[in-house]
């Protein structure tokens, strides 16, 4: 019989706001130990949190992408446990009441359909400090900047079935939430980091115990440690035992989890109404204003490009990725509207695939949308051949010298000027009589070779369909 | 209502002799039973307070308005080094 797995994530997920949840302090990422920090997020007696305005904004705007239900009163509570890193001894969050409910995220299905994933809530909280731990012998350090940098938790519900299912929910939330602007969602950073609840049962049957992953900070690895999971409560089943409920925490050098059980006695948090904060109001006017400013969400953007441009899914999938990536495309068909395809595939093959093999990011490509569409253009009005354009593609990769300079120095020009053709045409035939012997008594096939010899001795410059046009002709004779 | 007074001061890292244990349990438990008297009012239709103060949230500008304090805060730390908070050792 088999077993059927079921997952629901939480998604801690840093809010980009230039300061901290409750307090005025930078959250810049990379400072000083401990130089971002004041009396409201070192938790000093007496202090009183006060929200940030855009961290409420930018949450609101992420529960309406994910068409969810915004509470226009929610409320704050105190969760409680100790840790050197949580200075006040509780972390302010949403508990009873939180500021997103219900909403759902549809990911791809292998049968080129769509499965529908439920999320439960989002809710506004503050992060923790830093502990490092490692190289140090009876102490533990701590860095206290990222105390009380906003987040938000995305929890969805049970609806995953598998871990391929957990990482297309989990890479399409953090698509989201890039074109949303509402978090870098830096995984390495930290700012977007996932717990997995899994348990499994026959299918048909009730839920079976759950187990919480904890410590997955990349794709890879949450693939990895759900499998492991999995297999291990499969094991332990099927065994005859019993699944216990606990927090695991993944470890990505040996790929195994382990139990934390000095985490069990913390879980009783004791929440609490948080009686420093009065409730959250927000109007329907503010949420609907958020509403109209939202910007074109991934797949409303895959789907423009595949009707407009008439591109394939794959290229479109390819192009939307970012925001940026969308915009720089659109800005290349600005400047070369004759060919949406070209753009496209030059983007996507050409121009990304160079700057990923240079480990760039798009921003820092040196040749701009403008230029690469100059390019375009050259091989638009058949100055120079596809061939040849990535030639002069190189060489626009490392100078900031013209398309049209490149293809000169380089003589790359396309030839379509029929007398030369002919004369390169009838050089290859003078040196290769066997061949055209063969071509005239009815081999067709050497016409590739023709070809090939006429576009070697050209050096690429001459103009593919002249040349085929020129030899049919020529070797009739 | 019987309260575990290990467990809660467990929770709240207090250390409690057993005499003090004895003491403390039956009074944290009259005071629970005391609260526990609000049960028995009938809240339907009332909407529940979140705060006695019928205010609503104001909110603060995304705009940085701290700067490096770090010599100044970190003046009372029993311990710290290169600018980091030393305290004993915490490992999962
Ligand atoms: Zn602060």
């Amino acid at each position: 019989m088999s077993w059927e797995v079921v997952i629901g994530l939480e998604v801690h997920c840093q809010i980009n706001t230039d300061t901290k949840a409750f307090c005025g302090c930078s959250t810049e990422f990379g400072a000083e130990p401990n130089t971002q920090t004041c009396p409201v997020c070192l938790g000093m007696p007496g202090q009183l949190p006060v929200l940030n305005t855009v961290a409420v904004d930018k949450t609101i705007l992420t529960g309406l992408a994910i068409n969810a239900h915004i509470n226009l009163e929610s409320k704050f509570d105190r969760k409680n446990y100790f840790y050197p890193d949580l200075p006040k001894g509780y972390q302010i969050s949403q508990f009873a009441v939180p500021l997103v409910v219900g909403g759902y995220i549809d990911i791809p299905t292998k049968d080129g359909g769509e499965k529908r994933l439920g999320i439960t809530r989002i809710h506004m909280e503050e992060d923790a400090g830093k502990s490092m731990h490692e190289g140090l012998d009876a102490v533990s350090h701590i860095d206290l900047n990222r105390s009380g940098v906003p987040l938000m938790e995305i929890v969805s519900e049970p609806d995953m079935r598998s871990a391929d299912e957990a990482i297309a929910y989990l890479k399409q939330l953090h698509q989201l939430i890039r074109f949303l602007g509402v978090s870098g969602a830096d995984m390495e950073k930290g700012q977007f980091r996932c717990d997995a609840n899994i348990s499994v049962r026959r299918p048909g049957e009730p839920f079976g115990t759950r187990t919480e992953m904890k410590n997955m900070n990349s794709f890879r690895f949450i693939k990895q440690a759900i499998e492991f999971e999995v297999l291990r409560q499969i094991e332990i089943i099927e065994d005859g035992g019993e699944v216990v409920q606990e927090s695991r925490l993944w470890d990505s050098v040996k790929c195994e989890s382990r139990s934390m059980r000095s985490k069990e006695e913390a879980h009783d948090y004791r929440y609490f109404p948080e009686p420093d904060l009065p409730p959250l109001r927000v109007s329907q006017q503010e949420v609907d204003a958020i509403k109209a400013g939202m910007p074109e969400l991934p797949g409303q953007l895959r789907k423009r490009f595949e009707t407009e441009y008439g591109l394939s899914s794959y290229d479109a999938d390819v192009l939307t990725q970012t925001l940026e990536s969308a915009a720089w495309y659109e800005s290349l068909v600005a400047a070369h509207p004759a060919d949406p395809k070209r753009c496209a595939n030059w983007m996507a093959n050409e121009l990304l695939g160079r700057l990923n093999d240079a480990g760039k990011d798009l921003s820092e490509s040196p040749v701009s949308a403008a230029r690469l569409a100059e390019l375009l253009n050259r091989i638009g009005d058949n100055t120079i051949s596809g061939k040849a354009a990535k030639d002069v593609f190189d060489a626009m990769m490392e100078s900031t010298d013209s398309v049209d300079a490149i293809i000169e120095a380089k003589g790359l020009k396309q030839v379509s000027d029929s007398g030369a053709i002919d004369a390169i045409i009838l050089e290859v035939m003078a040196a290769n009589p066997a061949q055209v012997e063969g071509y005239r008594g009815g081999k067709d096939k050497l016409m590739g070779f023709f070809v090939g010899q006429v576009m070697k001795a050209s050096r690429g410059t001459a103009n593919p369909g002249m040349v085929n046009q020129r030899l049919l002709e020529l070797l009739k004779g | 209502m019987e309260i575990d007074v290990r467990k809660v001061a467990m929770l709240s890292r207090i250390r409690l002799t057993d005499d003090e244990a004895a003491e403390l349990g039956p009074q944290l438990s009259s005071i629970l039973g005391y609260v526990e008297q609000l049960g028995k009012v009938d809240t339907d239709g009332v909407p529940p307070t979140a705060h006695p103060h019928d205010a609503a949230m104001p909110l603060r500008a995304n705009v940085v308005t701290n700067g490096n304090r770090r010599e100044e805060l970190q003046a009372p730390a029993p311990k710290t080094e290169s600018g980091l908070y030393v305290v004993p050792k915490v490992i999962e």
